[in-house]
């Protein structure tokens, strides 16, 4: 198909589920009043969720969720080989998600909880690149149909990718959200990678920090502000561990630090 | 003659998550009449223990991404039961028109991307963007309006941030809420049009006879909280859910079964209009005749129309909603949350049936233990045993394996399963 009279590149894409609740592959479909040109863009080759058609011959790869079972390890690896792009598509992908909460409890005890003297097979919660590895990260939970488009843009006609390097924070001061902080509350906004535009705390919730961290976050202010709000470590550590992407700065020495000075 | 058919369907197309059909007919005998649920299981029930109660809605929207809101709702129930919370009337009424935001999204969905492309002979709804681009216009719009719908009063359309423990974040103001008013008034064409459109397609003809639970009207067609209802007669508060509900384990299954009064039993838009019919909207009740569906139906099939005449009915209501949302003078939204030790169960109509979630809360608003029992878990056995029967009915003289694979996956696809949400 020709675009503006020049013949252009239709990228073969599949779409691929592991463990999650299939939220991002939706956001393809959603978009509305540009789903037809999304989908004039690209040749769905693969797309269970969608589609009936079950083809092999694709390059780009989108992997929805986390891997949580030896299964799931092979059935990646063989998508691996055959992808040339094979992208991390939302936080269950690129983090683990919610899933990697589970890995703080006893997964005998879990499974005793859940299915009784019946249990299944599981096992610790993994993001796509502790299996395989990955191309692209796009974050998010939901990912973002405005990024999953630009990504495509940058496959299709080469268009830079684009990086959000800053904050939430700076979203939110665009769209004129009165700062949750502000209100009483905490958010991950000051330390979380943009890209989302800010739709929770203008929809009246601090950030959870599903896009994990922004590059070279302040994480010492942002303790900092934390605690003279008076917010508990536990508190800042129930968000940090939230969606897998602030795994390294959970209880990191520096908020031990900021909070210690507050013992007596 | 002695018939042979063999249909073997691995991950499951067009529907929410991993589930496999497995049928086997040898000289005329069916040896086996499978529907399996393979999905990965996740575990949330004990990912919630420990958490605060400010936590619980926003995990638990991640059980599902279609149904997130749903999730949500009966979230935030559970834990306004527990804590003795009544919402203010504002927020209740924002709660149901983010519902109805759902209900059409989903619905919408399952009908034109799911299920249509079978009784169409596609594959899937992709090629009808160049085939039949006035219903893929339709589908998109009606879609887009769903999802708008839940953006602007949940604040985004899959996960939502607004709806919170206490009522609602937030009131739309009142130029978005009008701008809605405008395009349901607007999607009422179009879905006479898709009425039209569906009223061409040859459901199938088979009648497996099951018990139907969903939320019992009081007032009005139910969607969030009440008691609960069967079509056998049963009926519980909704605390007692553990009544209605009886999940238990299978070993092929990482998905729970359930029963009541029967073998197994079905939720979802064909119980809910099967409990509920006069309650709906008069244009949907209008609809409905266009189809010949009134209750009792025990055609599983037509619970693709009973779908679409719920969309009807959410779109005209929605209407009601907004214009009243519009003239109210108390715009207060939130009601003043104090944890305590206790223990609250809430029920909410999810698009593909009656979802409960229950927790017990320590003194501190941490959750000490917690139960969510998924409309797609109760219907697991109900397909089940309908494959049977659909097997036993259909495996005459003539009858390919192709068809027999269609017909048992468009059996599948009418329930419109959850299956991820279902093992949770």
């Amino acid at each position: 198909m020709k675009h503006l009279g020049m013949e252009q590149n239709r990228p073969r894409i599949a779409v691929f589920d592991f463990t999650g609740c299939e939220g991002c592959e939706l956001q393809l479909a959603n978009k509305e009043e540009t789903l037809g040109a999304f989908l004039n863009a690209i040749e769905v080759v693969s797309f269970r969720e969608v589609s009936s058609d079950r083809g092999d011959d694709y390059d780009v790869a989108l992997i929805d969720g986390a891997i949580t079972r030896p299964d799931e390890v092979e059935r990646l690896k063989t998508i691996r080989q055959q992808a040339k792009i094979l992208v991390a598509m939302g936080s269950c992908a690129c983090f683990g998600g919610v899933n990697r909460l589970k890995n703080a409890y006893d997964l005998d005890e879990a499974n005793r909880e859940v299915y009784g003297d019946l249990p299944k097979e599981t096992m610790p919660t993994m993001a796509v690149d502790e299996v395989v590895p990955v191309d692209l990260k796009v974050p998010g939970c939901p990912v973002s149909k405005d990024e999953m488009e630009r990504v495509v843009q940058h496959l299709v006609w080469d268009l830079p990718l684009p990086s959000y390097a800053y904050p939430v924070c700076l979203e939110c001061k665009q769209r004129y959200t009165v700062c949750r902080f502000d209100l009483g509350e905490l958010c991950l906004g000051p330390i979380t990678r943009a890209g989302c535009g800010a739709p929770c705390p203008a929809g009246g919730l601090g950030c959870w920090g599903c896009r994990g961290p922004a590059e070279s976050p302040n994480y010492d202010e942002f303790f900092a502000l934390a605690k003279e709000k008076g917010f508990t470590e536990q508190e800042i550590n129930d968000r940090l561990s939230f969606f897998g992407g602030f795994q390294d700065v959970v209880s990191t020495t520096a908020f031990q630090e900021n909070t210690n000075e507050d013992q007596p | 003659m002695k018939i042979n058919l063999d249909v073997n369907v691995h991950h499951l197309t067009r529907v929410e998550g991993h589930g496999n059909i497995r049928v086997r007919v040898t000289g005329g005998k069916i040896t086996e009449a499978r529907w399996d649920i393979v999905e990965t299981p996740r575990y949330f029930e004990v990912m919630l223990k420990g958490k605060h109660y400010t936590m619980a809605g926003i995990l638990t929207a991640r059980i599902c991404g279609i149904c997130s809101i749903g999730h949500c709702l009966a979230s935030v129930r559970a834990t306004e039961n527990a804590f003795g919370i009544t919402i203010p009337e504002a927020a209740a009424k924002l709660r149901l028109l983010a519902k109805h935001g759902e209900t059409l999204q989903s619905h919408t969905l399952h009908l034109f991307f799911l299920a249509a492309p079978d009784f169409l002979g596609l594959t899937s709804a992709i090629p009808l963007k160049d085939l039949k681009p006035e219903v893929f216009g339709l589908a998109a719009r009606l879609k887009g309006l769903a999802n708008h719908l839940c953006e602007v009063v949940a604040g985004r359309t899959t996960h939502p941030v607004s709806i919170q423990v206490g009522g609602m974040a937030k009131m739309p103001d009142k130029y978005a809420l009008r701008d809605l008013k405008a395009q349901c008034q607007r999607a009422v064409d179009d879905l006479a049009a898709t009425v039209e459109l569906f009223g061409t397609l040859e459901i199938p003809d088979f009648v497996r006879e099951t018990e139907f639970v969903s939320l019992k009207a009081a007032k009005e067609y139910p969607f969030i909280g009440g008691r609960l209802l069967s079509t056998d007669g049963v009926e519980h508060p909704e605390s007692d859910y553990r009544a209605m509900t009886n999940e238990y384990v299978t070993e092929n299954n990482t998905s729970k079964w359930s029963k009541l009064s029967r073998e197994s039993f079905a939720v979802g838009a064909l119980a809910r209009l099967n409990n509920n019919y006069h309650r709906l909207h008069r244009k949907a009740r209008e609809a409905a005749g266009q189809f010949g569906l009134a209750p009792i139906c025990h055609n599983p099939f037509m619970n693709n129309v009973a779908q679409l005449v719920e969309c009807v009915h959410v779109v005209h209501d929605s209407i009601r909603i907004i214009n009243e949302l519009v003239d109210t003078s108390n715009g207060e939204t939130m009601a003043p949350v104090m944890p305590r030790a206790s223990q609250g169960v809430g029920a909410v109509e999810a698009p593909r049936g009656i979802l409960y979630h229950d927790y017990e809360y320590d003194a501190l608003g941490r959750v000490v233990r917690a139960n969510c029992v998924i409309p797609t878990t109760q219907n697991n056995a109900n397909i089940h045993y309908d494959m049977a029967a659909l097997v036993k009915q259909f495996a005459v003289d003539g009858m390919t394996d192709e068809r027999l694979e269609l017909l048992c996956s468009m059996l599948v696809r009418a329930y419109d399963p959850c299956i991820s949400c279902s093992v949770h």
